[in-house]
Parts: structure tokens; C-alpha cells; sequence
């Protein structure tokens, strides 16, 4: 695998003919220009990148990228993807979901390409409803979500999709919302992990699930719900005035409050982005008791599947030639006179 | 301790040109291996052969019961073998259950050869017998020779101290032994592969050999004094070649291999774990300096996904499995027709539906290939008919699936994996290459259209990582040059046709007649692994003055351009399958013909005698079987008319 050259573009080298068919106020427009800003900041070339997604609204993505683009089928689209890593490693490739794309129809797929540790970006849309279906309960959505297929209200718990990931052996997992101005920095951390990197981006949809998430992703006004975690940083929210600590009897994380700024004193912790167990509870933390744990929440990179496949395919190839002749006569053989061979 | 019955119009086998053996014993008494290297030997002796193995679905099944029986067949002679025999003239019954469930199929005066150490009351019990058929007179019409193959093997590895359930496991030796004697066969490359095998449990080897030495001397010794006589087959007269063994699976694997690097292109195999196309991904997984990539999938779905992926990228992708897993594929062979990417899928079908009969052969997803996809969704598909015959039809397949830009169904069945035949080895400089084309630049000022056709209707194939010709591709109706998003009803049409025209429009080679002449009373149509008994039963109407033919079709979707003609000059049309009428639909549909059925899915593949009797029917309404020669289980039996559905 060599090295990716980086090239210079601009947002609009990223943006394809097509025309963006979402509904208006869709928050994926907001990801899509996100992505569109990060690309140029990586120095990514279009030649080289693939857009790979399965179906729904958010799988709509790759048509509006100028890049390669593999639009595949409900929920396969992880497969598609380690299928196009191993056949070629050099290829940048970024997998785009949604809730039920990825965690419904492809919860399987989606729990492979984590533990396997194919690299490659994994954006999954969460807006917590079926959008392109006409707005039925999705894994995600909450309990008492009131849909055309749950009239009453749905009566499923919901999958948490950070929690889903870390479970499945992900080595990256962060999150994002759509209008965030710290989107394109998440994307950027997940595009420099080597590994299957998941990123949960919370999506409003505007027409079947609408501000669902505004307590912590409105544009405006939210900001002290967020809890923007930073490697190396203390984990403070609400400009500094709350903290979240480790209370180590009960081994659970607790908000405290950080008075004249002084984090240390009210016990707060350092991100480690390493730290396992911590990453357990951060995707855990229940939003309105917590602030939404936002950012990279974990990153250690193991060997990524296709290296480990290339290096595997290499050992098993040494010292053996490719000599179709050979293989064809393998085994013991013989003339039509009836003698026996020496096996090949 | 020998027990033997006289018998009378007991059949001389060294007057035969071809001879059947039956192996038969409890899943844990290593029937499949015993058949399997007495196969090598019996091609290492030069006759051709052919061989059916015949295992549970279960890995050990209990011990001793009728469920648990596994066995092998072998046909072997001087002249061409091509079905795996019908009656066995020999049966080897190491326990109750096996002798039970294989005892009808035994030619009447056949010679049966039974293991009394294990013909305790309990496994009588196991075995469903109310009395000892040894001592019931229940086996008079067969040739006995009874005697104890447990306790003789026991004290043939005496010296090397294993204990009796370890020493038991060298039973099967002892009885190759045996048989290794009685056809006159040479000992030495099997005790090779047996020190090849135990190399690091040099014990384990002597004492197999010590088994197979012993029942080889008991031979002799049964020679001298009882009916157990030797019997010699000359070799079989053959094209001057290089010959070796091969099962359907193996030639799958290579064929693969080899059209792949006709095509210029590195093998992308995704497989899922599946009876009986498992054998597959197991032989590719070994082939890594070819640069096979094998990737074992979470699920059949992702498996073929992946394949697609790599094919995307600008390998060849293939994936295999068996009716089950082809049927979840589904979806995802439509998307590898809408993005006109290359792709092969091996289906080796087994009995169905759903699990049906895993480890029993059928040719009963046909329909599935041809037609079971949602949406106008055409793929070519083609038939193997024999073990060697998979390598050209998996080299065909690649050279189609890259040459058409299309996904191509390969149809093998449970019989060409597992089944063994001698296969002359091609010469690689033999084959004509079919290099594989990608596009890599555009001449100046020209738009790229990523779905404009070539002569053949082949759209362009571009790796990512190629500069200037980022596209997008899905499973959404497209614009017929550009590939965009386009749901126009005459868009929809327009791409509707043309990919109904790429398939339907692909050249194969006319059809020819395998077998008798180009027009008579009664063509028999044939596909996939019927070729062998369709062919002896053809062979033996012909002989005996019958207007017949055999025609076997490879090419299933298109069919041959000139088979409605061909067909046409015979005034019956006979069509055995191993389903319930699947081709026969498929040929009336494409064809407008009247064809009639023989059909079978018994999970056995066809006997001679059966297809013999139903060429009979056509002619006098006489049955073909010559003079009730051949005993049928009456189990295998289908209606002789065939029936229409």
C-alpha cells in the first residue's frame, strides 16, 4: 500500500452534475458540504476516492460527490466495500449509511466491517426514522415514536449506534451533527485513523423526524448540552462551568461542577482517546441527565484487514510459483500406458 | 470363521469390461477416503471410471443406524465409463445398517463382502434386523463371504500397542487391502500417500499399512481355498496424454483460476460455508501465488457483495453456493445486472427447497437461475456435465462474464463436486487468451459515458483510481449513456432492452448432437450431470437399431441459436432431468416445442435402466432394459412415462 498523494482541490472539484434531490432543510445537505470542505483539507483526490453506500436518503450521497461512486443495495454496503479495500488497498474509500440502512438491514454487515477492521470512513446517518420509505420507526428511534407503521407510539428499544460499534471491536468511533462547524474535524480524524472508522452523524429530518435532536444539535443555543471531547483535554461542557468526572466506586461517569474554572480540583478527567473503558460509558452516557459526548471518543488503530490480508496472501505465496501447468498436473498423474508418477 | 453360502448363477466378473463396487459403512468408518484411494488406484491401473460418493447430511451420525450410512460407488472397466454403474456387482457391508440400506441395490448372485464383528445384537437392533441375516437365509440370491474384518484388523496392528477403538480405525485399510488384491492392484502409491499423510505420526502409518498388507494377504489366502477370485481389468484405450483424477469441485477451482488469467485478471473468490459448494473456496484458499484472494463472508449475501466490490474495482469476482444461498444472492446478482459488472456465480445444487437435501445431488434450480430474480433481470447461465467438464464451463464462464460485462450462473450439482473421473491435463498454451479490457483515458474533448455500449453491448469497465473518468454507478434505473439517475418511462425501455439484448445476443457455439445423428424418431435433451447415464442408455438404443440421439445442452441461457432447428428434425423430444421439469419449461418456452419430461429427485442421480426404459417406451412400448439384466431398486424407480409435472 503506498502512500496516498495529496492533491490540491477545491469544494467545488468535490461537487458531481447531478441535482441534489433531498427534501429542503434536509440535514444532508449540511453533511454533504461538510464532506465536500474536508475532502480539499486532506489533500484526497477524486480519482482515488469511492463513495460506497447502500439505500435510503442518505445513501443517495455518492451521486452528488464528484469521485467514483458505488450506490449498491439495503444494507450490503459494507460488503461491497471490503470487496473493493481488498481487491485494491490504495482506494480511499468512504462508506455513507443511515440508521436503518446500517443497523437494521445491515446490522450484520455493518458488525463485520467493524470487527474485521477494513479501513475506510463509516458515516451513518442517525435521524432516527425511515425517511425514503415514508417515515416508519427505525432502530434507532426512541420509544413512544409515533410513525405509520407504530400509530401507538414504537414499543422497541433502540440500538445505540456508538455503543453497537465499540461492541463490534470498532478501533474509531466519533460523532458529529449535521450543521456542526466541528464536522469537518471529525471527518478529518476519522480519514487520518487506519482502520474502519465510525462516525454516528446525527441527522435532522426535517420532514418525519423533525429537531429531534435540537436539545443538542440546534444551530443555536444548544451549545451547553454538547460535551466536545478532545484528546489530552478535560472533559468540560457549558463553557467550562460542568465537568464530568469518574466516580471510581461505582465505576460510572457523574456531571460535576467546575467552579473559577478549575477542573482538577472538581475531579474531572482527561480524555485519553485510548482508554477503552471509558469509551464504553462515553457512548453509554444518557443525554438530558449527561451532555451529548461529541468528537473522537476512541481511537487505537490495530492492522487494518487488508493489510493483514496482503501480508497473509504474501506468506502463503512465498516460495511457490504461479505455474498453471504445474497446478493442473498436481497430484499423482499418469500416462495412458498406466505408469505411475512421482506426485508433482 | 469364514461363513459362505453357495449360490447359484454366480456372475463371472472377469468376463466384464466394467465392474461396480460399492463401499459401504458407517459415517465414522472412512468410506469416502477407502473410495477415494481406491479410485486413484483403480486410475493409476489405467481403467476409466467413474464414482458417486454417497454421505448423510450429518457429520457422525449415531453410530450403527440406518441414517448414518455413507458409501461410496466406484464403475470402473476397459472400455468408457460414464455414469458411476447402476447395480453394484460388489458390496462391501461393514456393519447391519449398511448392508440394509445397500443390499437391494446389489446385482442378483453380486458378491457381498460383510465384516461379522460388528453384526452384534445391538447393532442388528440399531439396524432394524428382527433376525441375523447372516444366518436367516435372507441373503441367498448374493455371493456371501462373511467373515471378521474387526478382529482380523485388531490383530494385524497388534504390535504397534494401540488400543481396540484406535486399531478399529485402520478397518477401512484392511478392507482396501483386500480389494487392492482382489482387481489386482498395486499397493505402493497407497503406501506412500499413507506415510505422506501420517508424517508426524509414523505409528499411525505403519499400522494402516500393516491393515492393508494384512487384507491384501487375506486375499491370497481366500484364494486358495474359497470363492474369492482375482479379477484383472485391462486398461482402458485412451487419447495419449497426462492423466490424473479430479473432482467437480477441484475443477471448478482450477478453471476459475485458469480463465481468470486468460481474462488478465486476479480471482476475487467470496464464499460462505455451504454443502456440498464448500469444496470450493477450501481449493481456491490454497492457490494464493495466483493471486487468488479468498474471502470467507459473514453471511452468502455479503459474500457476493463483496465479489461484486472487487469486481468493481478490477477483479474478477466470483462467489459460489448451493440453492439456499444462490436464493439469498438474489438481490445482489440484480445489482451486478444493472451495473453490467463482471461476476461468476458457482451454484452446485443440491436437493430442495429450502435445506432440503444437502449432501444429495438435484438439478433443481434451474428455474432460479434463469428466471428467479425480480425485474427483467437476464444472466447467462451454463451447465457442467462431468468433474472435467467444470474446468471448461468455469474458463467459458469467465470468458463470458468479462467479454459482457454480466454476471454469468454456473450450474454444477452435488454429483460433479464430490464425483471423481480421470482427466487428461490440458496445456495451459492451449487455450486462447481473452484478455480483459479497462478503460484508462478518453481521446480529447470527448464526455465519458460510462454506460455506451461496444458491438457486443458491453458498456466500458473502469477501475477507480483512474483519472478523468470518475462516474457513479447503482442499482437505480439509469440513463442509458451517462449512467445517471433516470426514471423516464422511455429511458426505463430503452435499458430494459438493451440489457435483455446483451444476454439473449451473446455468441455460443451451436449445439451439437453428443451422440447418434442429426435427425430420428427421438432426441434425448439433456444438461448438467445426466450426461453419463443419458449417453450408455443412448449408446445401447442405438446399438440396438433405435433412431436416437443425444443431444446435451451446455448453454442453457442463450440457448444455441440452432437448437429449435436441430430439435425440430426429431419427432420426439425427451428431456430427463433431475427435478421436476424445469429444462423441458425452459425449452418449450424459448423454443415453442413439445418436449416431454423424464424426471427423477429421488437425491440419486439417473441408472441406465431407467432412462433405457423410457427411451423404450417411444419405441413399441416396449421397455429397453436388456432382458432384466440390471436389478433397479425399486426406490430409484421413476414412472416410466415420466409424467407431465
Amino acid at each position: 500500500m503506498n502512500a496516498p498523494v495529496k492533491i490540491e482541490t477545491t469544494l467545488k472539484d468535490w461537487e458531481s452534475d447531478q441535482e441534489v434531490r433531498w427534501c429542503p432543510g434536509c440535514g444532508d445537505y449540511a453533511i454533504l458540504k461538510a464532506v465536500q470542505r474536508t475532502l480539499p483539507q486532506l489533500g484526497c483526490d477524486p480519482a482515488n476516492t469511492v463513495f460506497v453506500s447502500g439505500i435510503g436518503c442518505s445513501s443517495r450521497f455518492p451521486y452528488y460527490i464528484e469521485s467514483y461512486g458505488f450506490h449498491t443495495i439495503h444494507g450490503r454496503a459494507p460488503a461491497f466495500a471490503t470487496g473493493i479495500k481488498l481487491a485494491n488497498p490504495d482506494l480511499d474509500v468512504w462508506l455513507v449509511t443511515g440508521d436503518g440502512d446500517g443497523l437494521s438491514i445491515g446490522g450484520n454487515h455493518m458488525m463485520h466491517v467493524l470487527r474485521r477492521n477494513v479501513n475506510m470512513q463509516i458515516m451513518l446517518f442517525n435521524n432516527e426514522i425511515y425517511g425514503l420509505t415514508k417515515g416508519q420507526a427505525s432502530p434507532t428511534s426512541r420509544i413512544g415514536t409515533p410513525s405509520p407503521s407504530t400509530p401507538g407510539g414504537s414499543i422497541d428499544r433502540p440500538a445505540q449506534p456508538c455503543a453497537f460499534a465499540l461492541g463490534s471491536g470498532a478501533r474509531f468511533v466519533a460523532r458529529g451533527f449535521d450543521v456542526s462547524k466541528k464536522l469537518p474535524e471529525v471527518l478529518s480524524a476519522a480519514h487520518a485513523h487506519k482502520g474502519a472508522a465510525f462516525i454516528e452523524i446525527f441527522q435532522n429530518c426535517i420532514v418525519y423526524n423533525k429537531d429531534v435532536f435540537h436539545d443538542f444539535a440546534a444551530p443555536k443555543g444548544a451549545e451547553d448540552n454538547q460535551l466536545w471531547l478532545e484528546n489530552g483535554q478535560p472533559m468540560l461542557f457549558a463553557k467550562g462551568e460542568k465537568g464530568i468526572t469518574l466516580d471510581r466506586d461505582l465505576l460510572e461517569l457523574r456531571v460535576v461542577d467546575v467552579v473559577d474554572g478549575d477542573w482538577e480540583a472538581a475531579g474531572v478527567i482527561v480524555h485519553n482517546v485510548t482508554n477503552r473503558s471509558i469509551a464504553h460509558m462515553l457512548v453509554e452516557l444518557p443525554f438530558g441527565e449527561y451532555p451529548m459526548a461529541l468528537g473522537v471518543l476512541y481511537d487505537d488503530p490495530r492492522p487494518s484487514f487488508e493489510e493483514t490480508t496482503v501480508a497473509e496472501n504474501e506468506r502463503l505465496s512465498q516460495g511457490k510459483k504461479p505455474d498453471l501447468g504445474a497446478l493442473l498436473a498436481k497430484g499423482q498423474t499418469w500416462t495412458v500406458d498406466g505408469t505411475a508418477q512421482d506426485p508433482v | 470363521m469364514m461363513a459362505t453360502q453357495t449360490v447359484p448363477e454366480r456372475p463371472d466378473l472377469s468376463g466384464q469390461d466394467a465392474i461396480t463396487v460399492r463401499f459401504a459403512g458407517d459415517s465414522g468408518d472412512g468410506m469416502q477416503l477407502t473410495g477415494g484411494q481406491f479410485t486413484l488406484s483403480t486410475a493409476l491401473a489405467g481403467n476409466d471410471l467413474a464414482t458417486f460418493p454417497d454421505f448423510p447430511a450429518e457429520i457422525r451420525a449415531p453410530q450403527g443406524t440406518l441414517f448414518g450410512v455413507s458409501a461410496f460407488q466406484i464403475n470402473f472397466g476397459s472400455r468408457e465409463i460414464d455414469t458411476a454403474g447402476d447395480a453394484p456387482d460388489v458390496l462391501v457391508a461393514m456393519n447391519p445398517a449398511a448392508l440394509k440400506v445397500n443390499l437391494a441395490a446389489l446385482k442378483t448372485g453380486g458378491l457381498v463382502i460383510i465384516d461379522t464383528g460388528e453384526f452384534t445384537k445391538r447393532n442388528l437392533e440399531k439396524a432394524k434386523y428382527d433376525s441375523n441375516p447372516l444366518e436367516d437365509g435372507s441373503l441367498a440370491k448374493w455371493d456371501v463371504l462373511a467373515f471378521d474384518i474387526s478382529a482380523l484388523t485388531i490383530e494385524a496392528v497388534k504390535e504397534f500397542g494401540l488400543g481396540n477403538k484406535d486399531a478399529l480405525r485402520s478397518k477401512n485399510m484392511w478392507t482396501l487391502g483386500l480389494a487392492l488384491w482382489m482387481f489386482d492392484r498395486d499397493r505402493q502409491p497407497l503406501i506412500d500417500w499413507l506415510n505422506a499423510k501420517f508424517a508426524k505420526k509414523p505409528d499411525i502409518a505403519a499400522a494402516n499399512i500393516a491393515a492393508l498388507n494384512a487384507g491384501h494377504a487375506y486375499g491370497e489366502t481366500a484364494e486358495l481355498s474359497g470363492p474369492l477370485k482375482q479379477v484383472s481389468m485391462p486398461p482402458v484405450e485412451s487419447a495419449p496424454g497426462l492423466y490424473r483424477t479430479i473432482t467437480g469441485a477441484e475443477a471448478v477451482s482450477l478453471g476459475l483460476v485458469a480463465g481468470a488469467q486468460l481474462a488478465e485478471l486476479k480471482v476475487f473468490f467470496g464464499g460462505y460455508p455451504i454443502t456440498p459448494a464448500s469444496a470450493i473456496l477450501h481449493h481456491l484458499a490454497r492457490l494464493k501465488e495466483f493471486g487468488v484472494i479468498t474471502f470467507q463472508a459473514e453471511d452468502e449475501i455479503a459474500a457476493i457483495c463483496a465479489a461484486i466490490g472487487a469486481s468493481y474495482a478490477g477483479q474478477l469476482g466470483i462467489t459460489s453456493s448451493s440453492g439456499p444461498g444462490i436464493a439469498l444472492k438474489g438481490e445482489a446478482m440484480g445489482l451486478a445486472i444493472m451495473v453490467e459488472l463482471p461476476l461468476v456465480i458457482v451454484n452446485s445444487q443440491r436437493g430442495g427447497p429450502s435445506t432440503g437435501l444437502p449432501t444429495k445431488t438435484e438439478q433443481s434450480d434451474l428455474y432460479q437461475a434463469v428466471y428467479g430474480r425480480n425485474g427483467d433481470a437476464p444472466m447467462p447461465v451454463i451447465a457442467a456435465c462431468s468433474p472435467g467438464d467444470a474446468f471448461e464451463v468455469a474458463i467459458e464462464a469467465c470468458r463470458m462474464a468479462t467479454q459482457y460485462m454480466t454476471p454469468v450462473m454456473l450450474l454444477t450439482d452435488g454429483y460433479i463436486a464430490n464425483a471423481a473421473e480421470p482427466w487428461m491435463v490440458p496445456d495451459p498454451e492451449s487455450f486462447t487468451p481473452f484478455p480483459a479490457k479497462f478503460m484508462d483515458s478518453l481521446p480529447d474533448g470527448e464526455t465519458f459515458l460510462p454506460y455506451e455500449r461496444d458491438a457486443k453491448g458491453a458498456r466500458p469497465w473502469v477501475k477507480p483510481g483512474t483519472p478523468g473518468l470518475t462516474h457513479r454507478v447503482g442499482g437505480i434505473e439509469k440513463h442509458e449513456l451517462t449512467g445517471n439517475i433516470d426514471y423516464s418511462p422511455d429511458n426505463h425501455q430503452a435499458m430494459t432492452e438493451a440489457r435483455m439484448n446483451k444476454v439473449h445476443g451473446m455468441m455460443v457455439p451451436d449445439q451439437g448432437v453428443a451422440l447418434g445423428e442429426a435427425t430420428g424418431d427421438l432426441a434425448v435433451v439433456g444438461w448438467g450431470s445426466t450426461f453419463g447415464p443419458i449417453h450408455q442408455a443412448v449408446r445401447r438404443a442405438i446399438r440396438d437399431g433405435r433412431k436416437v440421439s443425444h443431444i446435451h445442452v451446455r448453454h442453457i441461457c442463450p440457448l444455441p441459436a440452432n437448437l429449435g432447428e436441430l430439435l425440430a428434425g426429431f419427432d420426439h423430444v425427451l428431456v430427463p432431468e433431475m427435478n421436476t421439469g424445469q429444462f423441458k419449461t425452459v425449452l418449450r418456452d424459448q423454443l415453442l416445442i413439445d418436449c416431454e419430461s423424464l424426471t427423477k429427485t429421488s437425491g440419486q442421480p439417473f441408472a441406465i435402466s431407467e432412462l433405457e426404459d423410457a427411451i423404450g417406451v417411444y419405441f413399441d412400448g416396449i421397455s429397453g432394459n436388456e432382458g432384466g439384466q440390471v436389478d433397479v431398486n425399486d426406490e430409484q424407480l421413476p414412472s416410466p412415462e415420466g409424467g407431465e409435472e
